[in-house]
């Protein structure tokens, strides 16, 4: 049995008050406190001096978490009084991390720094969650869109495709590129897939759910049903094979088997997905080199032959190694040396916190997460509707996925693959994608609010 | 739907589990083992948080740090490339070596002897200030072994017999540390690989870890001393002495060097056969000796043990279980013997001090950042190889091979010199490997020497021991004379 924290069944008691947008606001204001207090630190551990451009870094962040506030008074004044601190909480120890790279690479002489545009690319996100907030007045706004979803998921998925403005880098093909701007549209895609599963879920759920067999007490379902597993599963090893994301790959195949779990009941739907994937995966690893790789350098991670091959171990085990000097309470922050691992301020910026604030900072980083997760899950446990269950489960898993993939990878749970930590890393698709989760998730907890207020009155 | 909502958090839980296990164990569990790993630099970024001490010879610094605004708080300066061998080098990208790498304790302040510079540093805040070394190193033996090699590659190795001071430690070709300390990470590795690519490999301290050396006649000091040891030879036991002999078991003859019978008659003494350095007798002895008695003896120096001085030294190789023919070609340092210029060097030292082996040693004094003394290691013992007689008796047969035999060239003039040269083949064509091992005077010897040089000394298998080695081992003792 899992904790009922976790589960989100313990207290069965709702207020009406709208005490929620205070906690909010004092937690909030708790957090630009550790916010200020991380990019202080680091200026006097790494420069010795507080500089102005410590406001570069603190105020944006700040002001724009306030409109939100704002807007959720006016807007939401119900939703969940957790979720906006701990998101804006996990965006400011990215944007202080972000910067203290900075710092470091700077003095090295190198120049693709990436705080300022962190800071930039928070601003526009949290615009977004704003938007999203104010624009979308409940979840049945968006069962109007499904199928409209459905063509925006596949659209921005088969983007990256495209000639000229599709982009390969570190050979995933996941990015377009307009002028200097690149951009990762399978972020976004992911909340256009959740939008198009739950609708579709929701409307054959009980087609889905019907037997069609019984052998050895196992429940098969008829053929034609298994057809959209087919299509997803389908559609995934295409992401593995064109455009060359096992991590990609496996989150959309994750979140499309949780979710018909969810909506049907019926195991049988994971244990033949799974099944699938993990004979694709194997058959990739046969025959596409870069699969083969990186699970060698999963599994045989310290073997030097492993470590000095191009495409190989390095920049994992020099992850470790970052973690390992961080040990139990860390360096500090601007104290260790996280510039040493490739991709420090985005796939890998968990180890460089990891680093400077050790154990302790990693497991309070990990419950932040947790928590966050569980706020979605607990909105999906008290909701009446299928439809907005299915999407709080959709995107409380797929953040909970994604942390697992990311987190997982560099420390050796699963093999490492490119996808960004959520409101950690440095990248703009992905930040834009995570606020706008934050943002639906804030609406639906208001929506839940709401309903039971009503039903209690 | 709340029990798959349930199952789907339990799911959840289980992967969040799971990071925090792998988290755990990478952080606490398995910490240590991965600081320690080679590929991870971190401790070097950690040591470059503290001020290193200097290390130094005779109260100058031939290696010490200075303040720098960059990230890296302190560059590591080198007086002279003379010391490279000894130092090794300190590079934030391309690691340490040398004393920078194992006296690397005392140099960040992190030996329990500098226990209470840590509690300071632990409350005032400040990071420990490492602690300097003053070397046994003599900066002019030093300076005349360096320049006796002049453009030859080699090593040579001086040590005070009494004590196990290491005087002098020179490998040629050196290199310049300062290129790669820099703090230029594109500089410092350019230099690195070009000197790892360089044919000279002047990274390689030949006096103690090279690819070890075939020790050709200088063998015959052990030989001698397990014949003598054993009981059943004296310097003046006859051997036969044909001009050639046959292994056993085997077509192949072994010639004295000259081909010719060694001294004229049909028996030889031991102490002639070193002298005029023959082998036909010494292959002689060595199967008679057998092997056992020949390896215990070759371990009572040393052999086979690696040691610290604290610089790592790599063991010397006497081979196991070889036959007869083996054995007596191995008896004149041939086969498959191997040893580095400070095995070598110990066994004169050994027999220098009486048959006490001192343990050698680089280190003087650790003092602390105020420049107290913390540790001034003793001389210890590290083994007796041979009775005071027979040390006495090798003394004499080494002073004869000097005197009146094919060692002349060791000699310092107006002191009784003992010494062995030796010239060892390789490939059939390929150059020699020579030698002199020795020490000067023969009683109360102020130093033990060995000399080895690479290549024929750029004669190919024109070089002798004689010519070249002898003459460098001549002048780094006269130099620990004052001559």
């Amino acid at each position: 049995m899992v904790s009922p924290i976790l589960t989100g069944t313990m207290p069965k008691v709702m207020r009406v008050v709208p005490r929620n947008r205070n906690i909010e606001g004092l937690l909030l204001f708790f957090v630009f406190g550790i916010n200020a207090f991380e990019l202080a630190q680091i200026q006097l551990s790494t420069l010795q001096v507080l500089r102005s451009d410590f406001w570069l870094y603190w105020a944006p962040l700040t002001l724009i978490a306030l409109v939100v506030h704002g807007i959720l008074r006016r807007r939401a004044s119900e939703a969940d009084s957790l979720i906006l601190p701990i998101a804006v909480f996990l965006n400011g120890l990215g944007i202080a991390e972000i910067y203290r790279l900075d710092i470091a690479k700077a003095a090295a002489g190198a120049t693709d720094l990436f705080a300022v545009k962190q800071v930039i690319w928070t601003l526009v996100a949290m615009a977004a969650c704003a938007a999203v907030i104010w624009f979308v007045p409940n979840q049945l706004f968006l069962r109007r869109y499904v199928f409209v979803a459905m063509a925006t998921g596949i659209a921005l998925l088969l983007l990256p495709m495209l000639p000229f403005i599709g982009l390969t880098i570190n050979g995933a093909r996941l990015w377009i590129g307009i002028g200097p701007f690149t951009f990762q549209p399978g972020e976004l895609a992911k909340i256009a897939l959740i939008v198009f599963f739950a609708g579709y879920l929701v409307s054959r759920k009980d087609s889905l759910a019907v037997v069609g067999r019984t052998i050895f007490g196992i429940h098969i379902p008829r053929a034609r049903e298994l057809g959209p597993i087919l299509v997803i599963w389908v559609a995934s090893l295409a992401v593995l094979v064109l455009q060359r994301d096992l991590g990609t790959s496996l989150l959309y195949f994750g979140l499309f088997l949780v979710m018909i779990y969810v909506a049907t009941g019926r195991a049988i739907y994971v244990v033949v997905g799974l099944g699938m994937f993990i004979t694709g995966a194997l058959v990739a690893a046969q025959v596409m080199d870069y699969v083969a790789g990186r699970f060698g350098a999963w599994l045989d991670a310290f073997n030097p032959e492993r470590y000095d091959a191009v495409g190989g171990s390095y920049q994992l085990v020099q992850g470790i190694f970052g973690l390992a000097h961080g040990g139990l309470f860390g360096t500090g922050l601007g104290g260790g040396v996280p510039q040493l691992v490739p991709l420090a301020e985005s796939d890998f910026i968990i180890t460089s916190l990891g680093e400077e604030l050790g154990l302790v900072g990693f497991f309070v980083i990990l419950l932040c997460y947790l928590l966050l997760i569980q706020r979605g899950l607990r909105i999906a446990f008290k909701h009446q509707d299928d439809f907005s269950r299915l999407l709080a489960v959709g995107f409380s898993f797929v953040i909970a996925l994604q942390c697992f993939i990311v987190i997982g990878g560099v420390t050796r749970v699963v093999p490492l693959t490119g996808l960004t930590t959520p409101l950690l890393a440095a990248g703009g698709s992905s930040l834009l994608a995570n606020w706008m989760i934050i943002g639906l998730l804030l609406r639906l907890s208001d929506s839940v609010a709401i309903k039971r207020g009503a039903a209690d009155e | 739907m709340n029990k798959q909502l349930r199952r789907v958090s339990l799911v959840i839980a289980a992967m969040f589990l799971s990071l925090f296990v792998s988290s755990t164990t990478i952080q606490v569990l398995n910490a240590d083992a991965l600081t320690a790993d080679q590929r991870n630099v971190r401790s070097v970024y950690d040591s470059y948080e503290t001020q290193r001490g200097a290390i130094l010879v005779d109260g100058q610094p031939i290696a010490s740090s200075t303040k720098t605004d960059d990230e890296f708080h302190y560059l590591r300066e080198y007086s002279n490339i003379r010391y490279s061998s000894v130092t090794g080098f300190f590079s934030f990208f391309n690691g340490a070596t040398g004393l920078e790498a194992s006296a690397n304790d005392y140099l960040t302040g992190k030996n329990s002897s500098q226990f209470f510079e840590q509690i300071n540093a632990l409350f005032s805040g400040n990071p420990v200030i490492g602690g300097s070394i003053e070397l046994t190193i003599d900066p002019k033996v030093q300076k005349v072994a360096w320049d006796a090699l002049g453009n030859m590659k080699g090593a040579v190795v001086a040590i005070d017999p009494s004590t196990g001071n290491i005087l002098a430690m020179v490998s040629k070709p050196g290199f310049d540390a300062n290129r790669l300390a820099s703090h230029d990470s594109t500089d410092a590795t350019k230099n690195y690989q070009s000197l790892l690519s360089n044919k000279g490999d002047p990274l390689i301290n030949r006096a103690i870890s090279g690819d070890l050396y075939a020790p050709g006649s200088v063998f015959k000091l052990i030989v001698s001393a397990a014949a003598i040891e054993s009981g059943n030879f004296t310097p003046e036991s006859k051997i036969n002495n044909p001009y050639k002999f046959k292994l056993p078991g085997t077509d192949t003859y072994v010639y004295n060097s000259g081909e010719g019978r060694c001294g004229g008659q049909t028996t030889v003494s031991l102490a002639d056969a070193l002298r005029y350095s023959c082998n036909v007798p010494f292959a002689q002895v060595g199967i008679q000796l057998g092997q056992d008695k020949i390896r215990r003896q070759a371990e009572l120096f040393g052999f086979g043990k690696s040691i610290r001085v604290p610089l790592l030294v790599t063991p010397s190789v006497y081979p196991d279980s070889m036959d007869d023919a083996q054995t007596g070609l191995s008896s004149f340092g041939q086969f498959d013997v191997r040893v580095t210029p400070m095995q070598m060097a110990m066994v004169a030292s050994a027999i220098a001090n009486g048959g006490t082996l001192m343990k050698p040693n680089l280190i003087e004094n650790v003092l602390s950042s105020n420049l107290a003394s913390l540790y001034q290691p003793k001389p210890v013992e590290y083994s007796k190889p041979v009775s005071p007689n027979t040390a006495k008796l090798l003394t004499e047969m080494m002073v004869k091979a000097v005197s009146s035999g094919v060692s002349g060239n060791g000699q310092v003039p107006g002191v009784r010199t003992a010494g062995k040269t030796g010239t060892a083949q390789n490939g059939e064509n390929d150059p020699y490997t020579l030698w002199f091992t020795g020490f000067a005077p023969a009683e109360n010897a102020k130093v033990a020497v060995a000399v080895v040089i690479e290549d024929g000394g750029g004669m190919g298998q024109n070089g002798r021991g004689n010519s070249l080695a002898a003459p460098v081992a001549r002048k780094v003792m006269m130099a620990v004379l004052g001559k």
